[in-house]
């Protein structure tokens, strides 16, 4: 009697311990037990060249997590790209004239969008769009446009 | 060169009936599910030897390949000055790929073989026999709870693994080489995602799960009875379990991960 009980209460001790550790997975491995798996509220923004941007990259304004890039796709009536911000409801006053730019974090680092509010007194609605924005920088470019520049300068 | 081809026919054919018979017994053994929902003490007792006997192996190797992704891990990523990725480095391996892997590997050679000898001793000393004589199914009373004790344990043991894994790359990484404690954990939130990392990893090891214990039940079911085709059936049954893992694992990961 006492040998089943044994392996009851280890057979229990075992589901119990698997459990925990899918729970710890869960919770302090991957990003379910974030914060932010609440509401959010659309906004749109039009950039010229999303770079590196992904779904799912962060938003933030001063530095702060304010929202996520929820999707990216290509506009073909303007030739831009579109993407679409979810931020979280609780930062519902953000003003309407907010710059929306695409930055990197750290040389190498992904990147993200950052948000700049202007001064209006009108706020951000689900389905808002942003009107000013500023493209990824693309290092290549850059790379090339300071090759270029030297080049001209020699040639002076 | 005549009898070379015979060989090679015969050779083919009876892998083709091996496997014949394994779906054969893959469906017996589903068919016993109602009977063991009458009997789950059946399944209780083999959990205990499936799953409460691999615990031990499991953490010890789970912490180790850890500690190992947690030293390579800091001394590449240090190189580009990316430290800070390690957590990300660590737990992205072991949930993904590791966890699963280096569990069914470890299964397969600890509780698929004791099962694949197991069964064969009782197909060579027509235990299994006698159960038929006494009109009790064989595969249901013996083989169902088997199947289901390793489908529900790889899962549990391969979420261990992977925890204590994390552990031993923290250990490694915060402890000893001076990595900050918040940035190991915040990286790894940030990146891992629980459906995309996680659960793909817990499916994984699902599949593997039930992979390793059909192949250790077969192989048992099917040896000769005699001592020379058990040994032959439980060294077949690591061989086996461990190439199957290994080639599904590639094909999960191209459906999962593309």
């Amino acid at each position: 009697m006492s040998k089943t009980r044994l392996i009851e209460t280890l057979v229990g001790a075992f589901i119990a311990l698997g459990f925990v550790a899918l729970f710890f997975l869960a919770m302090q491995v991957s990003n379910l037990g974030g914060v932010h798996s609440g509401d959010s509220y659309k906004v749109l923004a039009r950039f010229d060249n999303i770079g590196g941007l992904k779904v799912k990259s962060p938003v933030t304004l001063a530095g702060v997590e304010v929202g996520r890039v929820r999707d990216i796709y290509y506009d073909p009536a303007d030739f831009r790209a579109v993407a679409v911000l979810g931020i979280y409801s609780q930062y519902d006053t953000i003003p309407d004239d907010t710059f929306a730019k695409i930055l990197t974090a750290g040389l190498l680092g992904e990147q993200y969008i950052g948000l700049d509010p202007g001064g209006s007194d009108g706020v951000l609605k689900e389905g808002a769009e942003i009107a000013v924005t500023q493209s990824a920088l693309v290092l290549e470019e850059v790379i090339g446009q300071f090759i270029f520049g030297k080049a001209q300068e020699g040639a002076n | 060169m005549i009898d070379w081809l015979a060989a090679l026919g015969r050779s083919g054919l009876s892998y083709s009936a091996a496997l014949g018979r394994a779906n054969l017994l893959m469906l017996a053994m589903l068919r016993g599910l109602g009977a063991l929902l009458a009997r789950p003490r059946l399944l209780l007792e083999q959990l205990f030897s499936v799953g409460v006997y691999t615990v031990l192996i499991i953490a010890v190797s789970g912490l180790f390949v850890g500690m190992v992704l947690g030293l390579q891990g800091y001394y590449i990523l240090s190189r580009f000055g990316a430290e800070a990725t390690l957590g990300v480095m660590v737990a992205a391996s072991l949930v993904r790929e590791l966890g699963p892997v280096v569990t069914a590997l470890l299964f397969a050679g600890r509780a698929g073989s004791a099962l694949s000898a197991e069964i064969g001793l009782m197909k060579a000393t027509e235990q299994l026999s006698g159960l038929e004589m006494m009109a009790v199914n064989p595969e249901h009373r013996v083989l169902t709870p088997r199947l289901i004790a390793g489908l529900i344990s790889m899962p549990l043991l391969a979420a261990m693994f992977s925890t204590l894994g994390i552990y031993g790359g923290w250990f490694v990484g915060v402890g000893l080489l001076g990595v900050d404690d918040g940035t190991y954990w915040a990286q790894m939130q940030s990146q891992i995602d629980w459906h995309e990392d996680v659960l793909n990893g817990v499916i994984k090891s699902v599949v593997f799960g039930v992979v390793c214990t059909w192949i250790a039940l077969f192989q048992g079911y099917d040896c000769v009875p005699t001592s020379e085709g058990v040994s032959r059936a439980t060294t077949r049954t690591v061989v086996y379990s461990s190439l199957a893992v290994l080639g599904l694992d590639f094909v999960l990961t191209a459906l999962m991960f593309n």
